[in-house]
């Protein structure tokens, strides 16, 4: 692939824009106001309806995030929805951020279910423009993308700061202010283009992003001193996505077969090599030996992803593995989470 | 046919195939003519048709001759490199492939027809080749196509 | 051009169930130039329906034929005459031939050879790609020439996906991530402020999704006065 040459570019000036926590009612947004380095966790929602599946994965994540992600049929396969569940895990005590992507809702039935979300007490959003429906369960479904997440973003962003739907029309009541969020992937191609996408976020509506899972920490100080030179972290909240890995195997698919993700191969040998002196057929040591490296190597990289400039927090998703939140905040010393008064 | 049938036929040897040779003149017509001339025979069941190039045979009249109740098809060319023009035995290799393929989804077996590369030189090659493309027929048994199908009325502006 | 290809055999057969006597009827225009539905064609698809029915124990007569252009009524005008003595018309037109045989020739069932698939560009002879899907709001001007409605698979239109890998699509190893090569296009071309403009939400309306299409041509219609 070409190498593409950008112009250089700087954020336009928004000095004028209100601070974070005034523009929205959320604890998210009031744990970055404060300069906290803030925590976000993951849930992802059962494929049935039984609401006991939301609170034990909830119950999991209570006081070790700020807030705490809620998938909207990730990776196309149909699961409970994020703004049902969002509601569930609020009634144990978890500030959800609902997820919602443009792949299966129109401009309609985004707003409808948005102003729902915001009558149910839900108060941060992550506008995304979700994972193509060939991969998952229903690859026969119609896909909606009648925005896309640029647009998405800008659309939330009037609709809390003009009180204007879509289509222009005043919002009774004024609008939902919604705390808003995107998606960023430092390591998706084209490379150079990532930073200017960011920054095109941010001017779109984005009060903060949260990346994808970072392992390659060269790569990604270097998308971050772009991104700072640009002016973009100052006015928008960057999470870093992290995660444990569960297995070596877990590593080389990540490395392998999930678009826009590197996996460095020190950490593949640190992997493989945490094994190396059990049995191949001592699969409960192994695992174990696998799952202790995974969430050493995880509170390293919080620690090192702290230090660098331009860094709002992290964003733990340890996939169907919500037991290792608490213990990898902990040994991270990220608890307790601040406690912030509305 | 039946397979029982078919069996019966081939063990009693009553089953006498029929077989279109699509043959180029440069090549594989010239190695029949040697054959020929050299008295080694072969199979009445091979029914020649001489073409200037086997490029000239076209998918539709390879189907055509099956349709028509040949038991088996062959074209007959130069060898890979050696046409006498270019390209055209590539351009019918090509075309056999895709017969092949459409007789799958027709229902017969693909390996009625087939694609034999052959140089004029070589007479008691085009006996071999020809033998073993009748051989191959005679296990398949006879085409279980009636042979009375086929275009009745064509009309058209193009 | 529009760009077609034939159904699968089996599914051609299903629909002539009942059928003893067909024409097929080929299209002389963008089907031919795509070969799924010319002279050849025809021929091939109707021999393999003859050859296929027939080990099936039920024959069916298909005849064959072809026009120059079948979404044009007076060029099928001419087969009105003969078609009594066939149960169906099997059409390798593009969905807009076979419809128009349907309204042309309403007593006799129109039955579809050919799946339409898209308004597509030669990339070389044998393969045809996805370019145009009629949107009805042209914007290529903004987007170096390369359509973000026909393909990107998500119709993004402020930049690729965080699944763009390589300059290739999340959706298929074999297909090229739009956006990556608008990106190329966009910055050669000096359209840098573009790419950083928050393009805004499309109007669909002028899409299939805005209802029912149709293009009125005062200039070019013939004057009712004039019309026979």
């Amino acid at each position: 692939m070409n190498t593409m040459n950008f112009p250089a570019f700087t954020m336009p000036d928004n000095s004028a824009a209100l601070p974070i926590a005034e523009r929205c009612d959320s604890h998210l947004a009031r744990v970055l106001a404060a300069g906290e380095f803030a925590v976000t966790g993951e849930l992802g929602p059962p494929k049935g309806h039984d609401p006991e599946e939301v609170r034990s994965k909830a119950r999991l994540l209570l006081d070790c995030v700020d807030a705490a992600n809620v998938t909207d049929n990730q990776a196309a396969v149909v699961r409970m929805s994020s703004i049902a569940a969002g509601q569930i895990m609020m009634a144990e005590g978890v500030e959800p951020i609902i997820q919602m992507t443009c792949r299966d809702r129109n401009r309609l039935a985004m707003q409808a279910d948005l102003l729902g979300a915001y009558a149910l007490g839900i108060r941060n959003l992550l506008c995304l423009s979700g994972d193509h429906q060939s991969c998952g369960n229903h690859p026969g479904a119609k896909n909606v993308h009648d925005i896309d997440s640029m647009q998405f973003l800008r659309m939330m962003k009037e609709m809390r700061d003009e009180n204007k739907f879509q289509c222009g029309e005043e919002i009774p009541g004024g609008g939902p202010r919604f705390l808003i969020g995107g998606a960023a992937n430092p390591f998706a191609d084209p490379a150079e283009w990532r930073p200017y996408r960011l920054a095109k976020k941010a001017i779109a509506g984005a009060d903060f992003v949260q990346t994808q899972l970072v392992y390659d920490m060269e790569r990604f100080r270097e998308y971050m001193k772009r991104v700072v030179d640009m002016g973009v972290a100052e006015q928008l909240k960057i999470i870093v996505g992290v995660g444990p890995l569960k297995s070596a195997g877990m590593a080389k698919f990540m490395r392998d077969r999930i678009p826009g993700m590197t996996v460095p191969d020190a950490i593949i040998d640190r992997m493989a090599g945490t094994v190396a002196d059990i049995d191949t057929e001592n699969k409960p040591e192994r695992n174990a030996a696998w799952k202790a490296e995974g969430i050493r190597i995880c509170i390293e990289q919080i620690q090192e992803i702290r230090e660098i400039e331009g860094v709002a927090g992290v964003h733990i998703m340890a996939i169907e593995w919500e037991e290792a939140v608490h213990p990898i905040a902990e040994a991270a010393g990220l608890l307790p989470r601040p406690i912030i008064e509305a | 046919m039946n397979a029982e049938e078919k069996t019966l036929d081939v063990a009693n040897e009553t089953f006498v195939p029929e077989v279109v040779a699509f043959c180029c003149r440069h090549c594989a017509y010239s190695a029949a003519d040697l054959a020929g001339g050299g008295r080694i025979s072969y199979s009445p069941s091979i029914k020649i048709v001489e073409l200037p190039c086997t490029g000239r045979a076209s998918a539709l009249e390879i189907l055509h001759a099956l349709e028509k109740g040949a038991d088996g098809v062959a074209v007959a060319g130069c060898l890979p490199g050696t046409c006498h023009y270019i390209r055209g035995n590539t351009q019918a290799k090509h075309r056999v492939t895709h017969v092949r393929k459409l007789l799958k989804t027709i229902g017969l077996e693909e390996e009625r027809a087939r694609m034999i590369n052959i140089s004029a030189a070589m007479g008691a090659q085009f006996v071999a080749e020809f033998t073993n493309f009748v051989e191959t027929i005679k296990t398949l048994g006879p085409s279980p196509l009636s042979g009375e199908t086929g275009i009745t009325r064509t009309g058209s502006q193009p | 051009m529009i760009v077609a290809e034939q159904k699968p055999l089996n599914e051609i057969k299903a629909m002539l169930e009942g059928c003893n006597k067909v024409l097929a009827v080929g299209c002389g225009t963008c089907v031919a130039v795509c070969f799924a539905g010319g002279r050849q064609e025809v021929g091939l698809l109707s021999a393999s329906l003859r050859m296929s029915t027939d080990i099936d124990g039920a024959a069916v007569d298909i005849d064959e034929t072809i026009v120059q252009r079948q979404c044009e009524k007076e060029y099928n005008a001419p087969l009105e005459a003969e078609l009594e003595q066939y149960d169906a018309i099997l059409s390798l037109g593009c969905g807009v031939g076979v419809q128009s045989l349907a309204q042309q020739f309403p007593g006799k069932r129109i039955l579809p050879a050919l799946n339409t698939k898209f308004m597509g560009y030669p990339a070389e002879h044998g393969i045809w790609e996805d370019r145009c899907q009629g949107c009805g709001n042209c914007v290529l001007h903004l987007t170096g020439g390369v359509c973000p409605v026909s393909r990107c698979p998500k119709s993004l239109f402020n930049g690729p996906c965080g699944g763009s890998q390589g300059g290739i699509c999340e959706v298929d190893q074999e297909t090229e991530c739009a956006w990556n090569v608008i990106c190329e296009n966009q910055l050669r071309l000096g359209l840098f402020d573009e790419m950083m403009e928050i393009h805004p939400a499309k109007d669909w309306s002028s899409a299939r999704d805005g209802g029912h299409r149709r293009i009125v041509r005062e200039d070019v219609r013939i004057p009712d006065e004039e019309k026979a």
